[in-house]
């Protein structure tokens, strides 16, 4: 899984779809992410860096994380790997 | 290095030009701390929920209600409505500033009498008063209101039986300009059943009427139909002197002002709609002062006042449980504060903050009680921050009604802590223990044993 490649992320949150002309908003720490996610890491790696940095523990990490993708696919900002 | 405070990725669609209903006001802003005391450190030392009740909210409500009423009007006497809570802390803090009992049972009865409450300054109001009930007050010189025929009759033949002459009046219910109007309680204005059962009284030498009692509704919206209650209650009094040359000594307005709490399905917060004492008190005394009632003998207003002095007193300290996602994508966090303890949250929209510092980030959520049953919701939708299970939630204008309608369903009733004027905490009505519900039970001796 990939974010599609036309979607513009800035460093502040916002998010832009050109194809859809929607916009969104992320927090810091989904911006996190999502940088990561573009960088080619792997949901480990990205757990990894995470846990490094912050306060949570592997369990809640990973529900979240998984909740981020799935509105993330919900919103089709995202793409499968060739 | 120290890890920074984790909160979840979050990422929302941005509507422009689509404002949103609930997004007027963002109630993310933090409580951590109750009169001074961290909330953090009463779920620690108390457990999770928790009442709280600030000792300070409650005298400076009632004081500022008094204020209100005092100076329009010479004769002014509060008394406290022991069914909106009747925890005896709660009760002797108003008995402390003043208030009189209000009660509407043998048990609430009892109750102000434990609480030392002299006899003659009870009301005793409701539709069921027991022959024992109606025995006791009137040996205790308690104003007894009457609601009906059956009850007039019952009180002049106690009256009789005990030779005394109980001091009542009646409740009166009126048409005020309120839908629905509550005309189940006591006698009639327009019909002229209460100036039939006024007269009934004024003419039977085993009865003292002292006063007239109007209720006109719970969460009254609009100060003006007290002006049209006072009015009515005014006439009757001066139709009384006229006929009677005979002066009543108080009219008790009831209770009904509207809390701080938006009612379910109000587009506006209650906090900026409900009318203030100030309005109430105007709309009160204006009628019963241009009235023709003579001045020499101006009735004492009595005001029974009960959801609008303590709600804001009290607050609900819970933890997240869980997190979910619902299959239409929308957030839901289920909290440890279900409706059983929580009755308010069938009329309100209360009130819901975090208890601890956040982000800006928010989500729109749908707040559960920890509950196995559908009806368990605090509230349909609210825009909190990124809360974690174990973070800790503060619900608002909780202190009228719950702490007496809670159930005891599913789980058992949590403590109740006051914070007095310094800033100590006390707990004032324990949890309940498994025992506490099982003590009451009997199991028949052929239902005690069996084998699986
Ligand atoms: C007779 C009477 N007085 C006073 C009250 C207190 O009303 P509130 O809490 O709305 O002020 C009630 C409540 O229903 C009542 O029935």
């Amino acid at each position: 899984m990939n974010i599609k490649k036309n979607i513009a992320l800035s460093d502040t949150g916002f998010i832009f779809n050109p194809s859809t002309g929607e916009s969104f908003s992320v927090n810091p720490i989904g911006v996190e992410i999502i940088k990561l996610i573009r960088d080619g890491k792997e949901k480990d790696q990205i757990k990894e860096s995470i846990l490094e940095k912050y306060q949570t523990d592997d369990a809640t990490f990973e529900r979240d994380y998984y909740d981020f993708v799935n509105i993330m696919n919900h919103y089709n900002l995202t793409e499968i790997d060739e | 290095m120290e890890k920074l405070r984790y909160e979840r990725p979050i990422i929302k669609k941005l509507e422009t030009g689509m404002p949103n209903k609930f997004g007027m006001r963002t109630e993310y802003t933090p409580m951590t701390h109750i009169d001074g005391v961290a909330v953090k450190e009463l779920i620690k030392e108390y457990g999770s929920p928790l009442f709280v009740l600030s000792e300070k909210t409650m005298r400076n409500t009632l004081k500022s209600a008094k204020q209100a009423f005092t100076t329009r009007y010479p004769k002014v006497q509060f008394a406290w409505s022991y069914k909106t809570n009747y925890l005896d802390a709660v009760c002797n803090v108003f008995h402390q500033e003043g208030s009189w009992a209000e009660v509407v049972s043998g048990f609430e009865y009892q109750k102000a009498l434990d609480n030392h409450v002299p006899g003659n300054k009870i009301i005793f109001n409701g539709p069921d008063k027991s022959d024992s009930d109606l025995k006791r007050a009137i040996s205790n010189d308690s104003y007894i209101h009457i609601d009906h025929l059956e009850e007039l009759y019952s009180v002049i033949s106690i009256a009789k039986e005990l030779n005394k002459k109980p001091r009542v009046s009646i409740r009166v219910n009126m048409d005020t300009g309120i839908y629905p109007m509550w005309d189940r309680f006591g006698f009639n204005y327009e019909n002229g059943q209460a100036w039939d059962a006024i007269n009934k009284i004024m003419l039977s030498e085993h009865l003292e009427l002292v006063g007239l009692h109007s209720h006109i509704g719970t969460f009254m919206l609009s100060a003006n139909a007290y002006a049209v209650a006072a009015f009515k209650l005014a006439d009757l009094t001066v139709n009384i002197q006229r006929k009677y040359d005979y002066h009543l000594k108080y009219l008790d307005l009831g209770g009904g002002f509207a809390s701080k709490n938006t009612l379910k399905g109000s587009f506006l917060p209650g906090a900026d709609i409900s009318p203030t004492f100030n309005d109430f008190a105007e709309a009160i005394t204006g009628s019963l002062i241009n009235s023709e009632i003579d001045p020499h003998h101006l009735p004492v207003l009595i005001l029974e006042t009960g959801r609008a002095l303590i709600d804001e007193a009290g607050f609900l300290l819970g933890s997240v449980v869980a997190n979910k996602r619902l299959s239409t994508g929308k957030r839901a966090t289920i909290i440890d504060v279900g409706v059983n303890i929580m009755f308010t949250s069938f009329w309100y929209e209360h009130k819901l903050t975090p208890a601890q510092e956040f982000t800006h980030y928010t989500e729109d959520t749908i707040v559960y009680g920890p509950l196995c049953m559908n009806i368990d919701v605090i509230r349909e939708n609210v825009n909190l921050p990124l809360l974690n299970k174990g973070d800790q939630v503060v619900i608002h204008y909780v202190g009228a009604y719950n702490m007496t309608q809670w159930m005891q369903f599913i789980t058992l009733r949590p403590k109740v802590v006051m914070i007095d004027l310094k800033g100590k905490s006390h707990i004032i009505r324990d949890n309940e223990t498994n025992s506490s519900i099982t003590s009451l039970e009997k199991i028949p001796e052929h239902l005690m044993k069996f084998e699986l």
